[in-house]
């Protein structure tokens, strides 16, 4: 369900611009922020607010990366592995992370805790190798760095160590932030 | 040390505050030049000063500027802050750690260009970068730099932050400009030029970041003063974006005509080749242009220079690559992100770029026939010119560009089934 608050802020968006249909993304990643994903009542309400109809939303809600069509982890983790991070060893960081998470590449954990995702530059390439988690930038990896902030999610998740928790025990417990200081 | 002009004062604590901003000198440049310059005088200063376009191919600012559209049409500005290029990562710094500075360029170059309405279209991974130039507009709002009658001129201006998806293509302007009216990002045919034809059917000017972030000091200090740094052709500075195998990699600002050595050896800037290992190549100015040799290491970097080298000086990306890469390895690298990022639109790069990675990879991993080298060449050919949008071409430049400085190491690929010398990846320093 998307809230009367959402929706009004989609339509002061659509003023906001010279056209409405401008407001797209933006309303997009208000849609978002409600539903976790890109849900059928995410498409409905950007429709409704801007006055399109949802087939063309979601038209240009399936072309950017950036609005997830299935529901994501508590964690998003994206780790560049474009050339500059490359050469300083990015492989070596997404190998790590499938082995201490328990999930490859562009999957999300069955507990609901983990979506794991490699990317193109995140133009941070001075401090490669480089991952976003929750948007959020770590730099200058390394594989003790990787173990710390596993470590830390998994306790703050409730996740069981090094396992891939496959029942729902993760779901119950409270999303709290974990301690490591992310640098920006 | 030489003079910075778009990073002076960049770690300066709260500098990304209004009122730090101001204690360097912040909206000095916009008063004087609402008060002393008429638009079409700014339009002037800026060509007299040489500044030429820094995202990436390098067209005279203020030229741009006079090719708008003389019409009735309404006119808009975009600022292209969709910085995504591989190698590259200033405009980042630049709106994470000085976002106002980047907002007085904007309603600089709004003034200049008559426009009412400007566009600040930032990539979506970079959040921090967004949220800080949001706060810059909210703050700049608030203190009367932007909205209705700035600082009493009569010049009113409207600036929206427009923060994109995760989608390459929409760097490229026609492409910015399609997702920033509400479609997907595919490029438009041009002529029309935006400066004709743009956004909502207006003249549109669009401009970078760092271009746009060069302006307040162009009008404080003026274009004689701006020119005199760098090249006679290539003025003023740049924001090098160091990166790969050096020991100091970071962004680094220096006068246009700076050779490469100074850059990657410098203990000021780079410090060095990584384990002070031989210098194999260098990508000069981001992953779209091509790769030089390890003798072309004294070439000035300006625009001219690094093009009669053979590459183009791009987006200033510098990524430096030591003996003990793979070439193949990292060309496959390069192509993978084109492939991904092809925006689908046009057959030659979609189809192609899946083909280029399907075959570097073969090749890479011991499966490759001799003739694949030529295909690889081939297929080149059938994509760069014959592409919709330049993503096309830039997709084929690594390959085009290491198949003729190291086909050596194609062939042993192929022959041997293994890289010729150790892999890039410096898994030991870690």
């Amino acid at each position: 369900m998307i809230s009367e608050q959402a929706k009004q802020r989609m339509r002061d968006l659509a003023a906001r611009y010279p056209v409405a249909r401008s407001a797209i993304m933006p309303a997009l990643y208000i849609a978002q922020q409600e539903e976790g994903y890109i849900t059928q009542a995410a498409l409905q309400a950007v429709a409704e607010a801007i006055g399109l109809t949802v087939d063309d939303v979601e038209s240009v809600a399936t072309f950017y990366t950036m609005y997830y069509q299935h529901p994501p982890g508590k964690k998003v983790i994206k780790v560049c592995t474009s050339i500059a991070c490359y050469l300083r060893g990015c492989d070596a960081v997404v190998n790590h992370l499938e082995k201490r998470l328990g999930i490859k590449r562009g999957e999300t954990s069955a507990n609901g805790n983990y979506t794991f995702m490699t990317v193109e530059c995140l133009a941070s390439c001075g401090t490669a190798p480089v991952m976003q988690v929750n948007d959020e930038f770590v730099e200058k990896i390394t594989l003790e760095m990787v173990d710390a902030l596993v470590d830390e999610w998994n306790d703050a998740l409730g996740n069981i160590s090094n396992t891939n928790a496959s029942d729902g025990q993760g779901r119950n417990i409270k999303n709290v932030e974990p301690k490591t200081e992310i640098r920006l | 040390m030489p003079e910075l002009i778009v990073t002076k004062d960049i770690d300066a604590p709260g500098l990304d505050t209004l009122d730090g901003y101001r204690q360097h000198g912040g909206y000095e440049a916009l008063s004087r030049a609402l008060k002393e310059y008429q638009p079409d005088e700014l339009v002037e200063l800026v060509k007299k000063s040489g500044l030429r376009g820094r995202g990436g191919a390098g067209f005279p600012t203020g030229t741009k500027w006079s090719f708008l559209a003389k019409n009735d049409k309404t006119r808009y500005l975009c600022c292209n802050a969709d910085e995504s290029e591989p190698g590259t990562f200033k405009d980042r710094m630049i709106m994470e750690k000085s976002p106002h500075l980047l907002v007085e360029g904007v309603i600089l170059a709004s003034y200049a260009c008559h426009v009412s309405t400007a566009f600040i279209y930032v990539r979506g991974e970079l959040a921090l970068a967004g949220r800080q130039v949001e706060r810059a507009i909210e703050e700049a709002y608030a203190a009367g730099y932007i909205g209705k009658n700035i600082l009493g001129s009569g010049f009113s201006l409207d600036v929206i932050l427009h923060r994109g998806a995760g989608a390459y293509i929409c760097g490229e302007e026609s492409a910015l400009m399609e997702s920033l009216e509400g479609r997907r990002g595919y490029p438009r045919l041009k002529p029309p030029f935006p400066a004709a034809v743009g956004l909502y059917g207006g003249p549109t000017v669009i401009n970078n970041c760092e271009t746009l972030a060069t302006l307040p000091a162009i009008i404080r200090n003026g274009a004689e003063w701006y020119a005199s740094f760098g090249t006679e052709k290539s003025t003023g500075t740049r924001i090098f974006c160091l990166s790969g195998h050096v020991k100091k990699p970071g962004n680094y600002e220096l006068p246009l005509g700076t050779p490469i050595r100074t850059l990657i050896y410098d203990e000021q800037y780079g410090g060095g080749v990584l384990d002070d290992r031989q210098l194999k190549a260098i990508i000069p100015g981001g992953s779209s242009t091509f790769i030089l040799g390890a003798d072309k290491v004294d070439t000035p970097l300006d625009f001219e220079s690094i093009a009669a080298a053979g590459s183009m000086l791009g987006s200033g990306g510098v990524v430096v690559m030591h003996e003990d890469t793979c070439i193949v390895d990292a060309v496959l690298r390069m192509t993978e992100f084109y492939r991904d990022e092809s925006c689908g639109k046009c057959t030659p790069c979609r189809e192609g770029t899946y083909w280029l990675t399907e075959i570097l990879h073969r090749i890479e991993h011991g499966d490759g026939k001799e003739s694949d080298i030529d295909l690889l060449m081939d297929i080149c050919d059938n994509i760069s010119g014959k592409s919709f949008c330049p993503l096309g071409d830039a997709a084929t430049s690594s390959i085009t560009s290491s198949i003729k400085l190291f086909r050596e190491e194609y062939v042993y690929h192929v022959r041997e089934g293994r890289c010729m010398v150790g892999r890039g990846v410096t898994q030991t320093d870690r």
